[in-house]
């Protein structure tokens, strides 16, 4: 019998409110080590505020999240060197080069031979020519791929992805998630993606999340056959525009 | 180690942020040497017609000095938030195994190499200009320094707990806060000008004893070390209450989500 793979993200009854606002409502989930799993919502839905509570920046209202094994609101640090975390809502420092911005990451994370990292993300996110230039004098997609370059400098375990595309132009993209997908193969590591882009998540979504509620589960093609749809944007749009009902169970 | 390590990579980050930015290096040193040629004209104005200022000359410029060396450590500090706030970067460094004191260090790192930088040239221009020689004070001179660097942080880190609570609304008071204090800092005359209802309130205030040192040094020509203690201990105390203040404030960022979203 094959071993069944640790649970890396372990989410219970996880409830955010901003006054009177409710931003994520009681949602459990789990994340299995090694799987790649999409959190597909509409503006709003609370897809980056379930990421910030995962990453420890926000504590949450209720509930509880273990990461790793360790408390995220009390004992993140324990966490923390084991993760990255890229998203188009925060910045680099834009007065920096791409190199004095990623050396000081690896020297945040205690990257072993930082020069060669940086070199190897460089080469496989090919912005090697772009190294001595000032983070802000490049484009949107360069960024992009100099934030995804910081997200993975420290060969993080868990690595959590707001939107990790965006202003990509479609190959870049498409090499983008090719490299993300090769990388999660090789070094067995997990990630937790949000996204709007469809064709991303129909290639890695396991989870939609909507409203602040998980409101189903599965793989991309099994989403699809339920809801009697062509493609994943048709049972995004089902979902978003039905009126919000009781959470369903959510199971692995 | 660990923390060494990532204290040194955020000194690392502020040093490549200033070395290449010639408003910052521009702005860091001419206030000093602003400062200096305008209080140095003072000082011979006054050297003539103040018994005071000709018996011990330079005590206004020597003022000047370490008051600067106060804000400029102050600024050392709570300037840094502001760039990781202006950068829309806290969301990055807080989200690394960075914890919240080693930041603070290398801020406060960071503060000790602003104030030698910027008040070195201004240093220069006090001996050229009015042969005055702020290390003419001898040995107590490390001590007053030493203390206004300390009372720079604790205010710094006061001002940085208003910025992460209130948000970039408090930025204006890095700038505010060393003049808001200096009338009660006792940085140009005794603290006996003062009423007798603001004395015990500029007593508790570590500046206040420093300058009445430096003053005691300079005109009367006598250490008292019993003010310098009396700096130092209010300024550990002035430091735990910041760490508290500033550890509250931070939750209170991370209960609001304000790390991700502080930024132009």
């Amino acid at each position: 019998m094959p071993a069944q793979p640790d649970t890396i993200i372990s989410v219970q009854g996880l409830t955010k409110r901003f006054g009177d606002s409710l931003a994520v409502d009681d949602i459990s989930f789990t994340v299995a080590e090694g799987s790649i799993t999409g959190l597909l919502g509409g503006n709003g839905a609370g897809k980056t505020t379930t990421i910030a509570m995962l990453l420890g920046m926000l504590i949450p209202a209720a509930g509880a999240i273990r990461i790793l094994g360790a408390d995220m609101v009390a004992h993140r640090h324990r966490a923390l060197p084991h993760m990255n975390f890229a998203s188009p809502y925060v910045d680099l420092p834009h007065r920096l080069t791409v190199t004095e911005n990623l050396s000081v990451y690896a020297g945040l994370y205690g990257v072993a031979r930082p020069k060669q990292r940086i070199a190897e993300l460089a080469e496989a996110l090919d912005f090697t020519e772009m190294l001595k230039r000032d983070y802000g004098n490049l484009s949107a997609g360069q960024k992009t791929r100099v934030s995804l370059a910081k997200a993975l400098i420290n060969r993080p375990r868990l690595l959590l992805l707001d939107e990790p595309t965006a202003s990509l132009d479609p190959d870049s993209a498409d090499r983008i998630r090719r490299y993300l997908r090769d990388y999660a193969e090789g070094s067995g590591a997990t990630m937790l993606i949000a996204s709007h882009n469809m064709i991303e998540v129909e290639r890695l979504c396991d989870d939609l999340l909507r409203r602040g509620r998980i409101v189903d589960r599965g793989a991309p093609v099994g989403l699809i056959e339920r809801y009697g749809r062509q493609t994943l944007e048709e049972v995004f749009l089902d979902i978003a525009r039905a009126e919000p009902t009781a959470p369903a169970e959510v199971g692995p | 180690m660990s923390s060494l390590r990532r204290i040194w990579a955020m000194v690392m980050r502020y040093w490549y942020l200033l070395r290449r930015s010639v408003p910052r290096i521009i702005d860091m040193v001419s206030w000093p040497v602003v400062d200096v040629v305008m209080w140095g004209f003072l000082s011979q104005f006054l050297a003539g017609n103040s018994t005071f200022i000709a018996k011990a000359g330079g005590v206004l410029l020597a003022g000047m000095f370490l008051w600067d060396v106060m804000s400029r450590s102050q600024l050392g500090v709570s300037v840094g938030l502001l760039e990781e706030v202006w950068a829309r970067h806290l969301g990055h460094i807080f989200v690394s195994p960075l914890r919240a004191w080693e930041w603070l260090a290398a801020l406060m790192a960071m503060s000790i190499f602003r104030t030698v930088a910027g008040l070195a040239p201004a240093v220069l221009v006090a001996m050229a200009l009015y042969h005055f020689s702020l290390f003419d004070l001898g040995l107590p001179l490390a001590g007053f320094v030493a203390c206004l660097l300390m009372m720079g942080w604790w205010l710094g880190i006061l001002v940085v707990a208003a910025i992460l609570r209130w948000g970039q609304g408090a930025e204006n008071l890095a700038w505010a806060a060393p003049f808001v204090l200096s009338p009660l800092g006792a940085v140009y005359y005794p603290v006996s000008t003062l009423p007798y209802w603001l004395k015990p309130v500029a007593l508790a205030m570590p500046a206040a004893h420093v300058f009445e040192g430096m003053r005691g040094v300079m005109v009367d020509h006598m250490f008292q070390p019993g003010e310098l203690i009396d700096a130092a201990l209010l300024n550990f105390a002035y430091l735990a209450v910041a760490s508290l203040v500033f550890l509250w404030a931070f939750r209170g960022a991370r209960m609001q989500g304000k790390m991700l979203q502080m930024g132009e």
